[in-house]
């Protein structure tokens, strides 16, 4: 037994070797690591653990099921709360939630508890473990709008309490933004995605692709004409953001959204795949989230020689401390607080590179970040043939432009409430970044979950 | 999955499908499109719709080779399936919508079909003779190989004016230069749609801004999902950002930077050429030409 203070460390692919290839970073703990590091949990009576996660999984209760090697019972513990534990223990922010008000972790490193959740996970995948089906049916058809993370845990819940759920997404493949958004070397799609998928489906949930909600049939139709007594929307926030700098419609600007789609969810990268994507020389990706981790990362791995420019400075990046750290060993460059100010376009319609201010931190503005501000004479241009821009995205006004009754926010968000999931409307709930703008995975599963809780409230009283 | 029903070779390298699609043909109107895909390795393809039958529950599209997406959407033949088949997409026309009726029946109108850019303007046509708007209409194409759907445009429309750049059909010109015959002559119109490719929209435009005629395009820039999340097809309207796919894909054609959006659309060009190479030449290719490095 190694120091109680100290993680058992995880295994991941060599930086130089995954810069190259779109497998998987981290692989993960075996049964002898998971058993290892779940003895060092001090099994908390009032454990703050709990407290921190969006979806309240009985972490204690889990991690002393795969202490005991009684995995499957650690499986069940863990899907009565997610519906997505594969993907929760891969792209969680744990270091601010279940992790960051771990009690080990006041003196030593806390517990790995996505990384025991991933085990988990994964044993129960691939040792064929489902999810408990509903004992009965009610019968009460339910649509629920939106194949994300919000969506497939309001549809996962529901249908556990027997409720007749389908998922109705716009795209071709179910997922949402696991799917396109999020890459393979993250969260691998067949492996991981596409088995979760199957997971919700194995409850009972259907799944229509290819329909997109406000254009191929309206919410008022869903329940009026199909029969639908609650409709759920977690449609996400998928409108990209662009800066409005001269030179953003050139050749070689992307949003991230477009590049990781490509990537992603049309597989690009992939021999055999038609859809093309521009593999640059050299490429600038603009934004500190972790949108712009995965798209610089992809970048990377296409070949490119990469930066980030971010007009804050290292503390204020948004994106994951691990997703930094990973990125910044693979190879990334990171140009911290500077900020584009032109994209330079050649005579034929590309981009030949990009003007760049550096930024110093003024006082903290209303977010209580400090705020950027531009150093005067400071410019310079760096060449580059391609830039992606990854300045956060906005929900799209597609379903609450063609629902009657539908209150939105000055920011076009949903208006819901957050406890039910309720909305203006009578009998339609909303979750997720359609709710919140632009936030995470575990989020917008909280929110799907308090929904699904907040439908089977009003359907039991109807 | 999304049977083809009925396929039907229009021209050269142009085919006809009916897909079996229920929701599709249910809800869309003159002037939106669909994204298809043949399967699992297949491109998102925009294409327009170009008729559909709500009994039946079929929409028609019409599809020319561009790339090696479309040549294996070509390839499949009635009683085969596409795997995806999504929409109706896009805003309708606002001469095709029944709140705007009044309105488009005091006006004087003309369409201008340029090669596949009949396939979206026969519905738009047809809505408005169902809806007792006759109109004139221009069809203009390369040569007499790629012309299509003549005797159903004759069908629904006051007049069809043909042309042919090379003169082995109708008029020996382009549609710029029959519309200013046309009006030259003293026919009078107070709004013109032009659809086609770009290139002769962008002309179009220039013509009519000369005769003082409203212009409407429908722009067909290159799109991932069609629902305005990525963002590929944005181009710039009157000094805006819009989204073709969200926010059209009909505009004020007097307004659009047509410049920019031909830049835009070469931007995969190479890629298109390679795939669709590595298509036709299948196992023929042996990477020996020394440049292409047996990728082609």
């Amino acid at each position: 037994m190694g120091d109680v203070l100290v993680r058992i460390p995880v295994r991941e692919q060599e930086p130089k070797v995954r810069a190259t290839n779109f497998e998987e970073v981290c692989y993960g703990y075996n049964e002898e690591e998971a058993v290892e590091e779940a003895s060092r949990c001090l099994n908390c009576k009032n454990a703050q653990c709990m407290k921190g996660c969006p979806v309240s999984i009985n972490i204690p209760a889990f991690i002393e099921q795969v202490k005991n090697r009684n995995f499957e019972a650690a499986y069940q513990i863990i899907s009565e709360s997610s519906a997505l534990p594969a993907v929760c223990g891969r792209v969680c922010p744990q270091e601010s939630q279940c992790e960051g008000k771990c009690i080990r972790g006041i003196k030593g490193e806390p517990v790995a508890i996505g990384k025991l959740e991933r085990f988990v996970a994964d044993w129960a995948r691939e040792n064929g473990i489902k999810p408990k089906k509903a004992d009965s049916l009610n019968g009460k058809k339910v649509a629920v709008i939106g194949s994300g993370p919000a969506g497939l845990t309001c549809a996962g819940d529901l249908a556990k309490l027997g409720y007749d759920v389908t998922i109705f997404e716009a795209l071709h493949a179910a997922g949402g933004v696991l799917s396109y958004g999020i890459p393979e070397f993250r969260l691998p799609k067949d492996k991981v995605v596409a088995a979760e998928v199957e997971n919700v489906k194995s409850l009972g949930v259907k799944i229509e692709t290819n329909v997109v909600i406000g254009k191929s049939i309206k919410i008022d139709e869903l329940m009026e004409e199909e029969g639908f007594e609650a409709v759920f929307i977690g449609s996400g926030a998928g409108l990209p953001r662009f800066m409005g700098i001269p030179g953003e419609q050139a050749n070689g600007v992307f949003s991230a959204n477009e590049f990781l789609t490509r990537n992603n969810l049309m597989k690009a990268f992939k021999e055999g795949y038609e859809t093309p994507i521009s593999r640059g020389k050299k490429v600038v990706v603009v934004g500190g989230g972790n949108v712009a981790m995965d798209a610089a990362r992809t970048a990377l791995r296409l070949g490119a020689e990469t930066h980030i420019v971010y007009r804050r400075g290292e503390d204020e990046l948004p994106a994951r401390k691990e997703e930094v750290h990973h990125a910044k060993e693979e190879g990334i460059i990171f140009d911290l607080l500077q900020n584009p100010t032109e994209i330079l376009v050649d005579e034929n319609g590309w981009v030949k590179g990009i003007r760049i201010i550096k930024m110093e931190l003024g006082e903290p503005d209303a977010s209580g970040r400090r705020s950027p501000v531009e150093i005067p004479g400071s410019e310079y241009e760096i060449e580059c043939d391609t830039v992606i821009m990854s300045l956060g995205t906005s929900p799209n006004p597609l379903i609450s432009s063609t629902t009657i009754g539908l209150d939105i926010n000055r920011r076009k968000c949903i208006i819901a409430n957050e406890e039910t999931g309720a909305t203006s409307k009578e009998g339609v709930y909303a979750g997720g970044d359609a709710v919140t703008g632009a936030a995470t995975v575990i989020l917008a599963m909280g929110a799907g979950k308090a929904a699904a809780k907040g439908i089977h409230e009003f359907l039991s009283n109807k | 999955m999304y049977p083809i029903v009925r396929k039907e070779k229009l021209a050269d390298q142009i085919i006809l499908m009916d897909i079996k699609a229920p929701r599709v043909a249910k809800e869309c109107l003159p002037g939106q499109f669909i994204i298809a895909k043949v399967d699992e390795v297949g491109e998102r393809i925009p294409l327009t719709i170009c008729d559909y039958d709500r009994e039946k529950e079929t929409v028609t599209i019409v599809v020319q080779t561009i790339g090696a997406g479309t040549m294996r959407m070509m390839d499949l033949n009635e009683g085969d399936e596409l795997a995806d088949f999504v929409g109706p997409l896009g805003c309708a026309s606002e001469l095709c919508m029944e709140e705007n009726l009044e309105e488009t029946k005091k006006k004087s109108i003309v369409f201008i079909a340029g090669g596949l850019g009949t396939a979206p303007v026969y519905p738009q046509v047809k809505w408005l003779h169902e809806h007792g708007v006759d109109v004139d209409v221009i069809m203009g194409s390369r040569t007499k190989d790629l012309l299509f759907y003549i005797d159903e445009m004759k069908a629904v429309a006051k007049n069809v004016y043909v042309t042919t750049d090379d003169g082995t059909y109708g008029f020996h010109g382009n549609g710029c230069q029959q519309l200013e015959a046309l009006v030259g002559e003293g026919k009078h119109y107070d709004t013109c749609v032009a659809i086609g490719p770009m290139i002769m929209m962008k002309f179009v435009c220039v013509l009519t801004k000369k005769l003082e005629i409203p212009t409407i395009v429908s722009m067909n820039p290159i799109m991932v999902d069609g629902t305005g999340m990525c963002g590929a097809c944005r181009l710039m309207v009157g000094g805006e950002v819009k989204f073709a796919c969200v926010d059209g894909p009909e505009f004020d054609g007097h307004l659009v930077d047509f410049d920019q959006a031909m830049k835009r659309q070469q931007q995969y060009k190479t890629e298109e050429g390679r795939a669709k190479l590595a298509y036709e030449e299948g196992d023929t290719h042996h990477g020996g030409c020394g440049h292409c490095g047996g990728d082609k």
